[in-house]
């Protein structure tokens, strides 16, 4: 079949679309759903701009199908802030100035959340590890580094307010 | 970019997506099997290739598993990169394997990139093949007519060419299980994360309990049409003392059976040169890692 009927958990609200087989997940969630958060970069698998989650895992988008995310959850960076406050990894960026251009960081984002995931208290070289397929051309790595850092920081004391 | 039209199928069982294969042109290769995708959809993308049909095994229950049983590691042909990356038993007792895993392509390509389709692929730039070749392992074919097994040094044709057929899909991965004094390696040369290799070696060995090698596999990616056995290399040093000379007069014979090309990761001297020097890295990590895992026991 060429077209397919799906439904994909997208921050955790279902949305049903009508799909041809070879649409993109970056291009159903920026063309189909209008959320532009994810961004298109190299479209090569490369750059990681268009990270998301799929099932909590994160992937590329631009090298899935829409119709593999059938009866799966996507979690875009849409989804991060929750009743208008920034997640800490949101916040770490904003307060360590983790950001240039801009451009690779919906996919830095929801790296680094994943990483925060599985890693409360990740050290330099496994946050550089997981973030080496996200490509900053700008070159903030430093401060990325340090936004997720501050982010695992905030998440521990969150997780132990007494300590 | 966007890739060509194409019929998608989501078959839930793997007697249903060979019976997709068989009826979808699988004798014109007009059906193709959708694993990771990690190479397939962006050869799709750049539109380097077409096909009429996807077959996604992605809903199939079973394909993914790491387990040892009857004197081999069997590997599901749908197991994650990421999923030998993060496994202590690959860690602790196949480091050739772990090492290679933790090289292919990122952290997020590897989340969904598999084990079987780095293999079929066919692409002697990817790392897994070189591994398999060192490593000696057999591959499971499984199509209309049954599971058949494939040796890894029968099953890479040419480029992008291997012995699986249109109609069959690759199951399984079989590695023996190394015995005692038993060690190896994958040294990659990359120029980034997620560039494929300018040259790597895989290396897998046994060495006697008096210290000569016993057995050993030596293999080389991206240096050739195909992943390369340096089976000269292989003979001189089997029975030997891996003396520092010797692992230099290998590694040489193993950079002669390169047959590289030139492109934007080097000249072809260049690469033949690289391989040589990654083969006796590869040789010597191989003997330490055999060596601590015998003092280890």
């Amino acid at each position: 079949m060429a077209q397919h009927e799906i439904r994909v958990h997208v921050n955790g609200s279902e949305k049903k679309a009508e799909v041809e087989s070879r649409l993109l997940l970056v291009h159903f969630l920026r063309e189909t759903l209008a959320m532009t958060g994810t961004h298109i970069g190299c479209d090569t698998t490369h750059c990681g701009a268009c990270t998301v989650l799929l099932d909590g895992v994160p992937v590329k988008s631009c090298t899935v199908l829409a119709v593999q995310a059938d009866g799966r959850a996507v979690t875009t960076v849409e989804g991060l802030e929750q009743n208008g406050q920034l997640h800490p990894i949101q916040d770490g960026f904003w307060q360590e100035h983790g950001l240039q251009c801009g451009y690779c960081t919906p996919g830095m984002l929801m790296t680094g959340y994943a990483l925060l995931q599985k890693n409360s208290d990740p050290s330099e070289p496994e946050i550089r590890q997981a973030i080496s397929g996200n490509l900053c051309r700008c070159t903030g790595y430093v401060n990325i580094v340090k936004s997720v850092q501050h982010a695992a920081a905030k998440l521990r004391s969150d997780a132990n307010p007494a300590s | 970019m966007i890739p060509p039209p194409f019929d998608y199928h989501a078959p839930q069982t793997l007697a249903e997506a060979l019976q997709l294969l068989q009826s979808h042109g699988a004798e014109s290769g007009e059906a193709k099997v959708l694993s990771g995708g990690q190479s397939l959809l962006p050869l799709l993308k750049l539109r380097l290739g077409a096909t009429g049909h996807l077959v996604d095994i992605n809903r199939i229950p079973g394909l993914e598993y790491l387990k040892e049983e009857g004197g081999v590691l069997k590997i599901g042909g749908r197991t994650r990169e990421s999923a030998l990356e993060h496994s202590d038993l690959v860690r602790t007792k196949y480091p050739l394997l772990a090492d290679t895993a933790e090289v292919i392509a990122d952290p997020l390509v590897r989340n969904l990139a598999t084990v079987g389709g780095n293999l079929a692929h066919g692409d002697p730039a990817n790392d897994h093949p070189a591994t398999m070749l060192a490593y000696g392992a057999q591959i499971v074919a499984t199509g209309p007519g049954g599971e058949r097994t494939i040796a890894a040094d029968d099953f890479f044709l040419g480029l992008f060419s291997t012995a699986l057929q249109p109609n069959e899909i690759l199951t399984e991965i079989r590695i023996p299980v190394p015995p005692a004094r038993s060690g190896g390696a994958y040294v990659k040369l990359e120029r980034k994360v997620g560039d494929f290799a300018t040259a790597a070696a895989a290396v897998q060995l046994t060495l006697k309990a008096s210290g000569e090698i016993e057995k050993i596999g030596i293999a080389l990616t991206n240096a050739g049409p195909t992943p390369i056995r340096a089976a000269d290399a292989e003979t001189f040093l089997t029975g030997q003392m891996p003396t520092a000379e010797r692992i230099a007069e290998a590694a040489k014979r193993a950079a002669a059976a390169t047959s590289p090309s030139a492109d934007r990761r080097g000249q072809i001297e260049y690469k033949r040169e690289m391989a040589r020097v990654l083969a006796a890295r590869a040789i010597k990590r191989a003997i330490d890692r055999a060596t601590e895992r015998t003092k280890e026991h």
